[in-house]
């Protein structure tokens, strides 16, 4: 790699490339300190506007509660949690399946595709809150619903970057796997679906968190109906019972799944691809 | 040394037809006719260079000797015992086009396994191979990590470990600095006397179709045809030497003139 990552100390450098080092050195910390403090310096201040106006708790509760709620309910919102992460993964697993699935059977056929892609823009653009009555009226199953309304929510962006990636192969490579007598088979396997990867891997990270988000709003929705016990119900619940701790703290779980569903695929994302995909690769200069 | 407007008069030397093109044409759906009427023997053994200017349907011919495009007048009659065809030819783009996620070894074993040939049944050909192209110690290295050169040995091995009888190669080293574009020429040449198999070469440099070729066939435009032909008939193996020889150089103009007159001929003439 370059000097910049590994620094070589008996290396006698000129003012400008010891600015440059310095300056690299500098990024890589900041990227993490400099969100870090402004995340500490909001809390803090969120922490003072509630005793210097004193703010009643049932309003906005101090940040300190917050945590407090965090731990003293720990069991009842860690549950919550693990079902929303249910409907959650189980969601973008089906969404995977799905989108992947339908983008390989679109790839096989142009009128295929022609068909059957306006249907699922529909899908996609139709806001999923004003679809849920209807799945309610015909789904009976709590979490079929929400299954269904994650579903929904996260394939479409796994489908159309798949479909894109699928469609987007170096026309010389098909000439090649045509010249040696491919099989569609082989030319799916051997030649679209990894060309399709990186695509697949970016719609899998907007889908995580588009899952999510359906799992929440899914269960709000369903939620005045009663029977679910998600992170989403324990919000609204906290909210007619004007608790707003554990509601913060609720939502502050959300979040962070959030986040840590994001990380996560861009982990995999990046060691699925980092032997050979620009996107993964570090910036060399 | 002997130019003829006539290509079929060059058929009595050389080895036995591998392929003939005969009366072949192909207009495009827009209507651009980008061959019209070729008539070519390609021999056993040829070393055959298409020279010619952009757009006189150099790419088109060989992408129809490929089977990739199907002619729209006239046919491809293959010859020799009836074992060519397609499936028997290596094609070399112009760029490497290798799979980015594939190692310099699968790269190389993907027409084998296309085939249905497992990976420990074709090591020996793909080790050999790569040998070939003198890449041994970067079996497993990722085509990003390889430099322009490298990658285009790789391609060039990818089109000859089935060691089909004709490899058809469409300007493979356009993109190469001359360095390495010398050192190719040299290493292919050298491949094919060993190998003996047959080689279609695209390229636009009047240097590089002498240096590697017995026959180079000039094409005009509008409509692509054969303008003539040049038989190199200095003996092989060719090195460094030949390019500073005086029949290279003698060569090398005559090749020039036809190219240029073949030029002349292709603006001066409308589309049929
Ligand atoms: N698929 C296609 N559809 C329509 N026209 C085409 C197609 N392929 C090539 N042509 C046209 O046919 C003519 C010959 O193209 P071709 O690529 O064979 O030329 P070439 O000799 O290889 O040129 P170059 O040296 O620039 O590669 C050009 O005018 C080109 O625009
Ligand atoms: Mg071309």
């Amino acid at each position: 790699m370059t000097a910049l990552d590994r620094p070589d100390v008996s290396l006698a450098l000129d003012p400008e490339e010891a600015r440059r080092v310095r300056a690299a050195r500098f990024e890589r910390v900041g990227k993490w300190l400099l969100p870090l403090a402004i995340m500490v310096a909001a809390i803090w201040l969120w922490d003072r506007i509630c005793v210097w106006n004193e703010i009643p708790r049932y309003i906005l509760p101090r940040p300190g509660e917050v945590l407090y709620t965090l731990y003293a309910d720990a069991g009842l919102l860690f549950g919550s949690l693990l079902v929303t992460l249910k409907i959650t993964f189980l969601g973008l697993a089906l969404a995977v399946a799905g989108g992947v699935g339908l983008a390989v059977l679109f790839a096989q056929s142009k009128w295929v595709e022609m068909s059957f892609f306006p249907f699922a823009i529909v899908l996609q653009v139709t806001p999923i809150v004003a679809i849920f009555p209807l799945i309610n009226i015909y789904v009976d199953n709590q979490t079929a619903k929400l299954l269904l309304c994650a579903w929904i929510v996260a394939f479409f962006p796994i489908l159309s970057n798949t479909t894109l990636g699928l469609n987007s192969v170096d026309r010389n490579l098909l000439d090649l796997f045509k010249l040696n007598g491919a099989t569609r088979w082989q030319q799916l396997v051997h030649l679209r679906l990894p060309a399709a990867m990186p695509y697949f891997l970016g719609g899998l990270k907007i889908a995580g968190g588009l899952s999510l988000i359906g799992a929440v709003v899914a269960e709000f929705v369903a939620g005045s109906t009663g029977q679910s016990s998600g992170l989403a119900s324990r919000i609204i619940e906290a909210g007619y019972r004007l608790n707003a701790p554990r509601l913060f703290a609720a939502l502050i779980l959300i979040s962070f799944t959030g986040i840590v569903i994001f990380l996560v695929l861009s982990l995999i994302s990046h060691l699925v691809l980092r032997r050979w995909h620009e996107s993964a690769l570090k910036q060399e200069r | 040394m002997l130019q003829t407007m006539e290509p079929k008069t060059a058929e009595a030397a050389g080895g036995a037809p591998l392929l003939m093109l005969r009366d072949v044409g192909k207009t495009f759906s827009n209507g651009v006719t980008a061959l019209g009427r070729v008539d070519l023997t390609i021999r056993e053994g040829d070393f055959l260079s298409l020279l010619g200017p952009s757009g006189c349907g150099k790419s088109t011919a060989l992408r129809l000797i490929a089977g990739l495009s199907t002619p729209t007048t006239g046919l491809l009659d293959w010859r020799g015992d009836g074992a060519g065809g397609r499936f028997d030819t290596g094609f070399v783009f112009q760029e490497p086009t290798l799979l980015p996620w594939a190692t310099v070894f699968d790269n190389v074993w993907l027409p084998l396994r296309l085939r249905g040939v497992s990976r420990t049944e074709a090591t020996p050909a793909i080790r050999e191979m790569i040998e070939r192209v003198h890449l041994t110690g970067f079996e497993e290295a990722m085509p990003r990590e390889l430099s322009g050169g490298m990658k285009m040995r790789v391609s060039i091995a990818r089109g000859l470990v089935t060691k089909p009888r004709l490899l058809l190669m469409d300007e493979p080293f356009a993109a190469l600095d001359e360095i390495t574009r010398f050192r190719l020429n040299h290493d292919l040449l050298e491949l094919w006397q060993e190998e003996k198999f047959t080689v279609v070469f695209v390229t636009h440099s009047v240097f590089e179709s002498v240096f590697l070729s017995n026959r180079i066939v000039v094409m005009a435009a509008r409509p692509g045809r054969v303008f003539g032909e040049i038989a190199v008939d200095a003996a092989y193996p060719r090195d460094e030497a030949f390019r500073t020889s005086p029949d290279y150089a003698a060569l090398c103009r005559e090749a020039s003139r036809v190219l240029v007159d073949a030029m002349d001929a292709g603006a001066g003439d409308d589309r049929p």
